[in-house]
């Protein structure tokens, strides 16, 4: 009976099967560098908005406090979105005629909300408290970005759980003065960590890991 | 009527074998159904099976090419998922933000909850103007800060989805202002005769504000007739009152300073006017320091076993129609003028009654005997006498005005309705609440009277039977949906007030009468405000008292004072009545759904009933005793047959109810309920005559021959029978304080390292001797932590998704066993079992020692729960939580996860406030107090039976309570170290009675 097998078959046998771990390895390299593309993560994507609401111009340019609009960041989980009302403290009295603010006037005199487009998402299962972060020395630039240089706002970080649990092992990297907490311009001194130590000390910062910190 | 055979609850032994098991019992003492004393193999296989029927069919067909494949996917499906981009999500703020409402910042608002008319203060927490979760108002008499089952599952009544969404007229979709036209043409031809042809049927009215429109209405048709109707009516009572006192009145117990309390017959810890704030009193005299405190003592002569009978220190079973007898004794025993009553059908040891009245003689001023609705007025009346001649009157026990604005004997207002209606003399009829076309009694048939009437209109909750025979069904709005007032059990007036705008557009029924009285459109918050305003004599400072009373949620000032009365003479002096010869059935209202206005709330569907530990079916009860002389067994369909009518219903043999005698409860067999109602166990109310509502004699019952399978909790999760609960009388807990600490070896040698917890430490104490197994806590637990319901057949096969269950077990005579209840949550235990097999780290432990579940991270495997020796973890087999209904998604508290399918869940110590109340102590630079974290079991409990706290803390209640020699942990050899532990239940026992100690 002849040879099934030609001599080459071997290699053709060990091709595919070094071939099939390579291919598994690719794939999994692409998969992780496809989450961490910011078509996935949304990172550094300026999202389209009913208005084109500007931080750089509110904030950057006429330094408004970031607790004007987030009323309850200091007291409550969500940091808050301003109602039309807020927007029409303003608005009632200067570009009254901007055809940008159409939408505002309408949500005003309709009382219909205006519906935003959510930048900064956690998933469902994650319970996240903005005024302890607040309370403790987390500025609000640290997670999210730039905010003074933002035309149209964009999430500056991943949110991802290793990026919070980056912080919640490390603070003393990122804490800064509770002064300091809504400066939209702060910059981390180059003494960081000695500052951030500090904080930690006075502060009574605590490095939660528990998982029902965040998960319950 | 189901036949399918079940596991666990089939009663295949006879009871002659259970009752020698019962009797030769030694270790242990206790055992948790007749099923675990048999032994049968139905109950070995689901005892053993920690998943009974469990998601093992797969494997079963399963070679090893098909696994890999399966597993292949699932890397695969697993690889993917991490591919998902969160999905687009809108914020949408309001317009003119609420002054106060702060997005994840919840409100409390005071109001009220009504069963039956009587009013207990509650306060609901709204998000964002959703009401999610009802606690107790600690500022009210009758809540002091607890609630019970009913009012903790009325957030589930109020989204029900099947509630009635329009206005119904003949069947066809009509519309309010179309109402109001064909109401005012209606009203007008009444005009002339002053409403001779109108009636006006309502529920219990102690609302002063509703009564006062009634009168406005009723002076407007001078002719016209007001009836007042519950099938659960406190008719004898007040007929009891009248025998007494000559006036109807209402009784008030003050049980925090009884010493020694006698309960014929009557569930006053669980059930009833004032139960919750009766329970707290109850507890509060049996707090147990040290050897050297004292206990009040309760003593129970009953004859359906009650959660008052569990926790009495003597029980006697006794027939309910022979309580008249005991009554007589007892009284006679005291030296009153009352005549003997009608020889006791069983043994009644003769020590009992002289020794009873001896007790309460010598705690005269101190003693109480409390008497349960549904005996006859002359027993009520005998026990005013006795209780005046143990000069309880106002010390424990005092009388007040009536609470009911207009009381009156219901059953007679309701024969007289129906007598009119088949007279003809009935043309206009307005149903306000209630469901007579299916409660009122089924020999009056009102069903069929019904849509004779020329213009009937019924404003109800539900497009029910009584919706489906009268012209115009209103839909009314929920008690969380609109202003009112209502009376407690001690008259203190209690103003309720809406948490959110009717979700389909009802009305209350202040709203409705406005539309009688030709107050039409006024808002009924002005309705209520003018009524109250109208009464103070300080104009001025009505804005004030108005705020503070809606702030409160109770009134000050307006309370019913103790009222003097003076007692008729000679009561019970003639003979009464022979004896009542035949098996005796007994009617009562359903533990968890009442008289059936509960039937569609699956919170109470599924809660297990007190006792009996059956969900989702109601029962014909007896004793083991006349189970065996008549050849029933549990489970076995029977016939019952009562007066001419019959009907047939499960049997359950009951260890402790009374002998020759049945007892079903009412409620269940509704036909047009809802989804979750409508089918559901079988309708007592159809032989309950007219003539005598509660109790008779001249029961025919008979085997069907047919199964019906019921599904009851009680044998699932098994704890091997291992001694759970521990249990000493006040004496020998005296002479050995010690005798809770069974083998307790301190320190045992551990393999896992030592872990040191710094800073807070939880920890849970619950005291088996305050627990009355009312069931409160399970349905807060169920509302706090978005706990789906499984349903019937799910239940059946162990899947109840609870995450605090009550055991209960029975101790020593199959006959007349001791009853006691055991809460189980998750013991969170130091070195849990559960946490070293889990393969993907989803349950692990925290610094503060909680054992967290991640559910975000569970793969099911449930291994978890196989290594759980206290069986407290839940498995999602299926997508048991509701993702679909829209009106669903209101009621879930937004700080808790809503499980999917293939999730393990657990008791988490109610980990969402612990991090609430942390948060809020760390922003404000101090630590958490203690008392400041309130589970939602705890928040409920009427009995203040679970204690939450800072175990690191020496001064935190729960740390006081774990040092006291009674504290016990749950299969203490295993080592597992649980953070929840037990005080020991202690008896208090008259030792003229009790002459051996177990």
């Amino acid at each position: 009976m002849a040879q099934i097998f030609q001599r080459s078959t071997n290699t053709i046998a060990r091709l595919s099967i070094y071939g099939a771990v390579i291919l598994i390895a690719l794939l999994g390299f692409a998969v992780d560098v496809i989450n961490k593309t910011s078509y996935v993560t949304e990172v550094n994507n300026a999202r389209p908005q009913p208005v084109p609401f500007s931080h750089k111009h509110h904030v950057g340019e006429l330094g408004l406090d970031c607790r004007y609009c987030h009323t309850s960041v200091e007291v409550s989980s969500s940091a808050g979105m301003p109602p039309t009302e807020t927007c029409m403290t303003c608005h009632s009295q200067i570009w009254t005629n901007s055809a940008m603010l159409e939408p505002v006037r309408a949500s005003y005199s309709e009382s219909k909300p205006i519906s935003w487009l959510r930048v900064n998402a956690v998933p469902d299962f994650v319970y996240f408290n903005h005024s302890i972060h607040v309370a403790k020395g987390v500025g609000c630039t640290t997670c999210h970005g730039p905010i003074a240089e933002m035309n149209i706002t964009w999430r500056a970080q991943t949110l991802y759980m290793r990026w919070c649990v980056d912080c919640h092992k490390t603070p003393e990297n990122y804490l800064r003065p509770r002064s300091e907490v809504f400066n939209a311009f702060y910059q981390a001194p180059s003494d960081q960590l000695a500052l951030g130590r500090q904080l930690l000390k006075e502060y009574k910062v605590q490095k939660l890991t528990n998982c029902t910190t965040c998960h319950r | 009527m189901e036949t399918e055979k079940k596991n666990g609850a089939q009663l295949d032994v006879d009871i002659a074998t259970l009752r020698q098991a019962a009797s030769e019992r030694t270790t242990p003492r206790f055992w948790r159904s007749l099923d675990e004393l048999a032994a049968t193999p139905e109950f070995r296989e689901h005892a053993e099976n920690e998943f009974p029927h469990g998601a093992n069919d797969i494997t079963a067909t399963l070679d090893r090419r098909e696994l890999l494949k399966v597993m292949a996917a699932s890397a695969a499906f697993a690889g993917l998922t991490g591919c998902t981009k969160l999905p687009e999500q809108r914020i949408v703020p309001y317009v003119r933000q609420p002054e106060q409402i702060i997005p994840g910042k919840p409100l409390f608002y005071a109001t009220a909850t009504t069963l039956a008319g009587v009013a207990t203060g509650i306060l609901v927490e709204s998000h964002m103007a959703r009401p999610t979760k009802v606690e107790g108002n600690p500022d009210h008499p009758a809540s002091l800060g607890a609630s019970d089952a009913f009012a903790q599952a009325s957030v589930l009544g109020l989204y029900d989805p099947d509630r009635s969404q329009a206005e119904i007229h003949d069947g066809r979709i009509g519309s309010w202002p179309e109402f109001q036209n064909e109401l005012s043409a209606a009203l007008a031809a009444e005009k002339g005769s002053g409403g001779a042809g109108l009636r006006l049927l309502t529920p219990t009215i102690t609302s002063p504000t509703l009564a006062s429109q009634i009168r406005a209405f009723l002076k407007t048709f001078p002719s016209a007739k007001w009836h007042q109707y519950e099938s659960v009516a406190r008719d004898n009572v007040r007929e009891g009152a009248k025998l007494a006192f000559g006036e109807y009145v209402n009784t008030v117990y003050l049980v925090d300073r009884a010493e020694v309390i006698l309960s014929l017959d009557s569930d006053f810890l669980t059930s009833g006017p004032g139960c919750v704030r009766y329970s707290r009193d109850f507890s509060r005299k049996r707090r147990v320091e040290s050897p050297e405190s004292k206990m009040n003592r309760l003593y129970a002569v009953e004859s359906t076993p009650t959660n008052t009978g569990a926790m009495a220190d003597h029980r006697l079973k006794m027939r309910a129609t022979e309580i008249e007898s005991f009554a007589r004794a007892l009284a006679k025993e005291l030296g009153l003028a009352a005549a003997a009553g009608p020889a006791f059908s069983s043994s009644v040891p003769p020590e009992w009654i002289p020794a009873v009245a001896r007790d309460l003689k010598q705690h005269a001023g101190a003693s109480l005997v409390v008497l349960g609705d549904h005996q006859p007025p002359i027993v009520h009346a005998l026990v005013h006498s006795i209780n005046q001649a143990l000069g309880n009157f106002d010390k424990t026990v005092y009388i007040t005005q009536p609470i009911e604005e207009t009381p009156i004997n219901q059953w007679q207002s309701i024969g007289e309705l129906t007598a009119d209606m088949r007279a003809g003399k009935v043309t206009t009829l307005f149903i306000l609440g209630g469901n007579p076309a299916y409660d009122a009694p089924a020999d009056l048939t009102l069903k069929e009277l019904l849509p004779k009437v020329k213009f009937s209109a019924r404003l109800g909750l539900y497009e029910d039977e009584t919706s489906a025979l009268c012209h115009w069904h209103i839909p009314q709005a929920h008690s969380l949906e609109s202003w009112g007032d209502a009376k407690a059990y001690n008259g203190a007036i209690t103003v309720s007030q809406p948490l959110i705008a009717p979700l389909y557009g009802g009305k209350s029924e202040i709203d409705f009468l406005a539309v009688l009285t030709g107050q039409a459109g006024e808002p009924s918050h002005d309705i209520v405000r003018e009524f109250w305003k109208a009464q103070q004599t300080d104009v001025q400072a009505f804005d004030a008292h108005w705020e503070k009373t809606l702030r409160d949620g109770v009134m000050a000032g307006v309370a019913l004072f103790a009222k003097q009365v003076s007692l008729k003479p000679g009561i019970g002096a003639d003979a009464p009545a022979a004896a009542q010869q035949g098996l005796e059935i007994i009617f009562r209202p359903d533990p968890t759904i009442w008289d059936g206005r509960f039937a569609n709330n699956g919170w109470l569907q599924e809660l297990p009933k007190p006792l009996t530990k059956l969900t989702w079916d109601s029962v014909a009860m007896l004793s083991p005793k006349t189970a065996q002389r008549l050849g029933i067994k549990s489970e076995d369909a029977v016939e019952l047959k009562y007066q001419g009518r019959t009907i047939v219903a499960p049997a359950w043999v009951m260890p402790g109810h009374a002998d020759e005698s049945v007892t079903v409860f009412l409620g269940y067999g509704r036909t047009r309920a809802g989804r979750v109602g409508t089918g559901v166990g079988f309708d007592a109310g159809w032989i309950r005559p007219y003539a005598t509502p509660w109790i008779g004699t001249g029961l025919e019952i008979r085997k069907t021959g047919a199964k019906w399978a019921l599904a009851a909790t009680q044998t699932h999760n098994s704890m091997e029978g291992r001694d759970l609960v521990r249990v000493a009388t006040l004496d020998e807990y005296r002479k050995n304080p010690q005798f809770a600490q069974v083998d307790a070896e301190k320190n045992p040698l551990s393999l896992y390292p030592e872990v040191k917890y710094e800073g807070y430490s939880w920890g849970m104490a619950i005291d088996l001797n305050a627990c009355t197994g009312c069931g409160a806590c399970v349905v807060a637990c169920q509302a706090e932590n978005n706990i789906a319901v499984v349903g019937k057949t799910e239940v059946m096969i162990g899947r109840e998704m609870h995450w605090i269950r009550i055991d209960r077990y029975f101790e020593g005579d199959l006959d007349d066993p001791r009853t006691y209840h055991e809460p189980v949550v998750c013991m969170h235990c130091e070195d849990a079992p559960c946490e070293v097999v889990c393969p993907v780290v989803a349950t692990v432990h925290s610094a503060e020692g909680l054992n967290e579940m991640i559910y975000n991270r569970c793969v099911g495997t449930r291994y978890c729960s196989n290594n759980c020796p206290y069986k407290v973890r839940r498995f999602n087999y299926r997508l048991y939580s509701d993702w679909e209904t829209p009106s669903l998604f209101g009621m879930r508290n937004p700080n808790v996860t809503v499980r999917s399918r293939g999730v393990m869940e657990k008791c988490s110590y109610c980990v969402q406030r612990i991090n609430a109340v942390k948060i809020e102590a760390e922003k404000q630079d101090r630590t958490v107090r203690d008392g400041e974290i309130v589970t939602a079991c705890q928040q409920s409990c009427p009995s203040e039976a679970i204690v939450f706290g800072n175990i690191n803390d020496p001064e935190s209640a729960v740390s006081k309570l774990k040092k006291k020699n009674l504290n016990y942990s749950l299969l203490e050899e295993l080592n597992t170290r649980p953070r929840t532990t037990y005080q020991a239940r202690l008896r208090n026992p008259n030792p003229e009675i009790e002459k051996v100690a177990i």
